[in-house]
């Protein structure tokens, strides 16, 4: 058996180009990628949907890109003849920031497309900054020319003196109409490097992205860094010690077109016929067990989770089910962690970490449509570092984990370094808002004399509830917005507790500031009286920290429930209309003796505590 | 006719009515459509009448007897009395000679105060009607204003006055809760239904109905009715009816001794019922079936295609039922196997600690009727028992 029978099957490396295109959110990224498989004819016209990238419909519907994709695009330039585009999506979105470094990673350059009428934003900074981290070579890129609004020399301006990118060298397009897309085809061909590597060297392949197909199995997203990888291949992961056959590789033209091999700085898909998900690693190395490489590539560092939340199915029968979906989407998702839990009140289920609060819905939403779940989210919180008495440290996901006040030293929670631009008018409103939320301010920037980025140092619990959305209220929606973790500090923090009918329901405690307690267990007490129907007796419902009763609302008893007439007989209307009732019901818990609605379980969230 | 001199809730003549057979027919045409309705009716004269009135005799003429006479007839709408008392009394002999009428039936027909004058009165008792049904709802002016109705409390005092002449026992419906309502204007309204003699009364919570003129209105922004003002005024008028001798012997219906309804008890005792007109509901044979609610299709249709839809149930189905209905009346039932199932239940178990059910060997009951149908509900969510 040949060592290398692939050689003739690749595409020469120097005929390849690897890039990611990033920027801020809505800046239009998924629009130049659908012009940019249009102008390479990956589809026709009628194939076109709008978007073509954005393929789940959480995606679609939401306006972000969540998954990172590839497709492969031929493109055929009018002096130079023909090349291979490999393009791979990235997310817009902060919560997905890693899934970004990952793309990045199966890169040689990158299009930094920037809004020419909103100008740097702070994940275009975020963004590039990564990039230039990963060694890319970046192509800027104004987009929306064809709004009123651009203003392409002033942004043009901003991406000089912020990013220290030659001015000359930015292109100008707008995807919306393709205008100036042919230029860029051109750009990425002339000033993106070609992949390096030789077909001869030993098989690296990075696997970068994986999904689960009910018939194929789990599907990975590949790199080919050296040497070939075919059809039939007895392949070997290196870093998980996996020896799998290659089945199937291919391209995405963005349809899956199977290959004979795919040789250096080719991007395609592998399919082993894996079913159990687990066993294939995002991050893992590919290798040829006939001839392998020995060192395998750098992986990824693993996503940390930095919100928890537990999710609890309706029906408690759905225990497994909800196990099984969640391993499924961790395949995708490799940001997702849980770990079992229980809850008194509300049963069997699992503590879950997600990157933020996006994410959090996403994966619920997921569960609930793709795999038609029932799911009750209990509030998400932080994790938290606590100190016991003893000296041992702890570290805690769950309200509930707290230990009491008398066997803890201290409790630390998560910092994280918050990046704001925004107009200069609404310095001063920003300022205060992140005082509001505890934010020690750190660094002051005039990016130009209209705007300035404001580094500040805030604990990840008052920015993950709400933020974003009170920061683009204040700012008319012209402030942006990134973040990364920053260490963890010593708190003045204390466990407010719900009781209903007495009884403290653990799935309602949260960890809050002390100086934050009342109000936050006043309000959310509140929150809680409009929720909860009234029931047949009432029901008290009171925050507490401790034994200390801060807080105290009733649900007032029912009084009246009940038809007043049975129209001339007509028994099975009565019955139609129970029934519907009944099944209103349904969704509801009970916690003790109290019936108790889904959505209160997220009001912990709408609790503006300041 | 008059029905035993019993209490109104007593349980033995809960559980006769049971026995008892029953007609209901339906009259749709209404002057003008009240904004809460959401019966069967049409507005204005029309000509859709006297085909209406061949189609109904044809039904009637079609349909097959039960074991026995009839013992309960009710004319409903819709306004009856837009059609003359002859007309009606020609519906009635149809009825009669079809399926035969007991000595003792009830023969009752709901009429507006403003159609009650003495000839039409005793046109109707001369047909054979003992039994009448005023739709007087409030005696308050504003109030009435506000349900859309085109009598005045004068004339309903009048017609009141008139029926008891003629009439061996005269009904009030009164609707409570509209919007604007004071305690004092619907306490004193179900004084004087009480003070002018009446023998039973319907009082009804208002309902806001899905697609009537006042569902939309609510729907615009208007204030629903409030429940707890409902409560209250529920309350008060038990009490009030109770102090002149009227017994609350179902959820929304009060009665001197003797004078419950025989049609409402035998539809709440499960019992049979044929049925007549546009959208009427029968319950015959185990099953239940309704028809065409449109008046012109069940015109051209009658009698032999005018069943819209049925329905069909299992012994459990049936049981549960029973149970539902019964547990209106004050009675209550013989719990049977879906009571005792519900009695069992934890939902059961909750109610009875709520004091709302109230279990004893024989007879379960509902003792807080403002809270039914959060029985109801617990009774459609039990699970059959298994079989055998």
């Amino acid at each position: 058996m040949p060592t290398r029978p692939h050689r003739s099957a690749v595409t020469d490396t120097s005929r390849i180009r690897n890039f990611s295109i990033i920027a801020h959110i809505d800046h239009g990224k998924s629009t130049l990628a659908d012009r940019l498989l249009e102008r390479t004819g990956a589809l026709d016209v009628r194939e076109m949907r709008e978007q073509v990238l954005d393929s789940m419909d959480l995606e679609r519907e939401r306006g972000i890109t969540i998954k990172a994709q590839a497709v492969r695009l031929a493109y055929r330039s009018p002096s130079r003849g023909d090349y291979v585009l490999n393009l791979i999506d990235t997310p817009g979105h902060v919560d997905f920031t890693y899934e970004v470094s990952r793309s990045l990673a199966a890169c040689e350059g990158a299009i930094l497309l920037v809004d020419a009428a909103q100008g740097v934003e702070a994940q275009t900074l975020a963004n590039a900054y990564l990039a230039v981290e990963g060694g890319l070579e970046i192509i800027a890129v104004l987009n929306k020319l064809d709004l009123p609004a651009a203003d392409p020399d002033r942004v043009e301006e901003e991406i000089a003196s912020v990013l220290g990118i030659d001015p000359d060298t930015v292109l100008r397009v707008s995807a919306k109409t393709g205008e100036g897309v042919d230029a860029l085809l051109e750009a990425i061909i002339d000033r993106l490097p070609p992949p390096q590597g030789s077909p001869e060297a030993p098989l690296r392949a990075l696997v970068f992205d994986s999904y689960y197909d009910s018939y194929r199995g789990v599907v990975c997203y590949v790199r080919v860094s050296e040497g070939t990888m075919g059809t039939g291949d007895r392949l070997r992961f290196m870093v998980s010690g996996e020896d799998l056959p290659a089945d199937e590789v291919g391209v995405l033209t963005p349809k899956a077109v199977p290959v004979a091999a795919l040789g250096p700085g080719e991007v395609g898909y592998l399919i082993t016929g894996v079913k159990e998900i687990g066993r294939i690693k995002v991050g893992d190395t590919v290798t040829r067990r006939d001839h392998p490489a020995t060192v395998a590539m750098p992986g990824y560092r693993e996503p940390k989770p930095m919100v928890f939340s537990g999710l609890f199915p309706t029906d408690g029968d759905d225990f497994e089910r909800l196990r099984e979906a969640l391993e499924r989407l961790k395949l995708n998702d490799a940001a997702l962690q849980w770990e079992p839990e229980s809850s008194r009140a509300l049963g069997f289920g699992f503590r879950c970490g997600f990157l933020g609060l996006l994410h959090m819905e996403i994966v619920r939403e997921r569960l609930e449509r793709e795999y038609d779940l029932d799911l009750v989210a209990t509030a998400p919180s932080v994790g938290f570092q606590v100190v016991l008495t003893d000296g041992r440290e702890v570290e805690i996901k769950s309200p509930q984990d707290l230990p009491e006040p008398t066997a803890r030293r201290e409790i630390r929670e998560p910092l994280f370094r918050v990046m704001i631009i925004t107009p200069t008018e609404f310095t001063g409103t920003v300022m205060e808002l992140l005082r509001e939320h505890r934010g020690v301010m750190g660094e002051m920037q005039y990016l130009s004399p209209e705007r300035v980025e404001l580094i500040y140092r805030v604990p990840l619990a008052e920015i993950v509830f709400g933020f974003f959305d009170q920061l683009k209220s204040r700012t008319r929606g012209y402030a942006s917005l990134d973040y990364e973790p920053d260490g963890y500090a010593t708190s003045d923090l204390v466990r407010v507790e719900i009781l209903l009918n007495g009884t403290p329901v653990d799935a309602f405690s949260a960890i809050v500031h002390k100086d934050k307690a009342y109000t936050y267990g006043k309000k959310l007490v509140e929150r809680l009286r409009e929720i909860i129907p009234r029931q047949l007796f009432d029901v008290p419902i009171q925050a507490a920290i401790g034994s200390r009763i801060i807080a105290r609302e009733t649900v007032k008893a029912k009084r009246k429930d009940v038809i007043a007439k049975c129209y001339g007989g007509d028994i099975t209307r009565k019955k139609k209309l129970l029934e519907k009732q009944k099944e209103g019901k349904k969704r509801m818990k009970m916690l003790g003796s109290v019936e108790v609605p889904q959505e209160a379980f997220i009001a912990v969230l709408q609790v503006d505590a300041d | 006719m008059p029905t035993d001199a019993v209490r109104a809730d007593d349980p033995a003549l809960a559980d006769r009515a049971a026995t008892w057979v029953g007609a209901y027919v339906h009259i749709p045409f209404c002057r003008r459509v009240c904004p809460y309705c959401d019966f069967a009716v049409v507005e204005g004269p029309g000509d859709l009448r006297a085909p209406y009135l061949e189609a109904l005799k044809a039904e009637i003429a079609a349909d097959q007897p039960f074991g026995g006479p009839l013992d309960a007839v009710h004319l409903g709408g819709g306004t009856p009395t837009s059609l003359d008392p002859a007309a009606l009394g020609a519906v009635l002999a149809g009825l009669a000679s079809r399926f035969g009428l007991a000595d003792d039936a009830e023969v009752s027909i709901e009429a507006n105060p403003e159609d009650l004058d003495a000839p039409t009165a005793e046109g109707l008792a001369a047909a054979g009607f003992n039994r009448v049904s005023l739709g007087v709802q409030s005696f308050d002016p504003a109030v009435l204003a506000s349900l859309g109705r085109r009598h005045s409390p004068e004339q309903a005092g009048a017609a009141i006055a008139i029926a008891r002449t003629s009439f061996a026992s005269v009904n009030v419906d009164l609707i409570f809760g509209a919007v604007g309502e004071s305690a004092r204007s619907w306490e004193s309204s179900v004084q004087r239904a009480v003070d002018a003699g009446i023998d039973h009364l319907s009082a009804y919570a208002l309902t806001v109905e899905r697609g009537t003129p006042l569902a939309r209105a609510v729907l615009a922004g208007a204030p629903a009715p409030d429940p707890d003002d409902q409560a209250d005024k529920y309350l008060a008028a038990e009490s009030i009816a109770a102090a002149s001798g009227l017994v609350r012997y179902e959820t929304s219906n009060y009665a001197r001794n003797g004078h419950a309804c025989r049609y409402n008890l035998l539809t709440w005792a499960h019992g049979e019922y044929a049925a007549f007109g546009n959208g009427a509901h029968r319950h015959r044979d185990g099953r239940r079936s309704w028809n065409l609610r449109r008046v012109d299709r069940y015109v051209e249709r009658s009698p032999a295609a005018v069943v819209a839809g049925e329905e069909q149930l299992d012994a459990w189905g049936r049981d549960v039922e029973r149970v539902l209905v019964g547990l209106r009346r004050t009675a209550g039932v013989v719990p049977g196997i879906a009571g005792a199932a519900l009695a069992g239940s934890a939902a059961g178990e909750r109610l009875i600690a709520a004091g709302v059910l109230h279990a004893v060997a024989d007879r379960l009951q509902v003792i807080r009727p403002l809270l039914g149908d959060e029985v109801g509900r617990a009774l459609l969510a039990l699970e059959p028992p298994p079989i055998g």
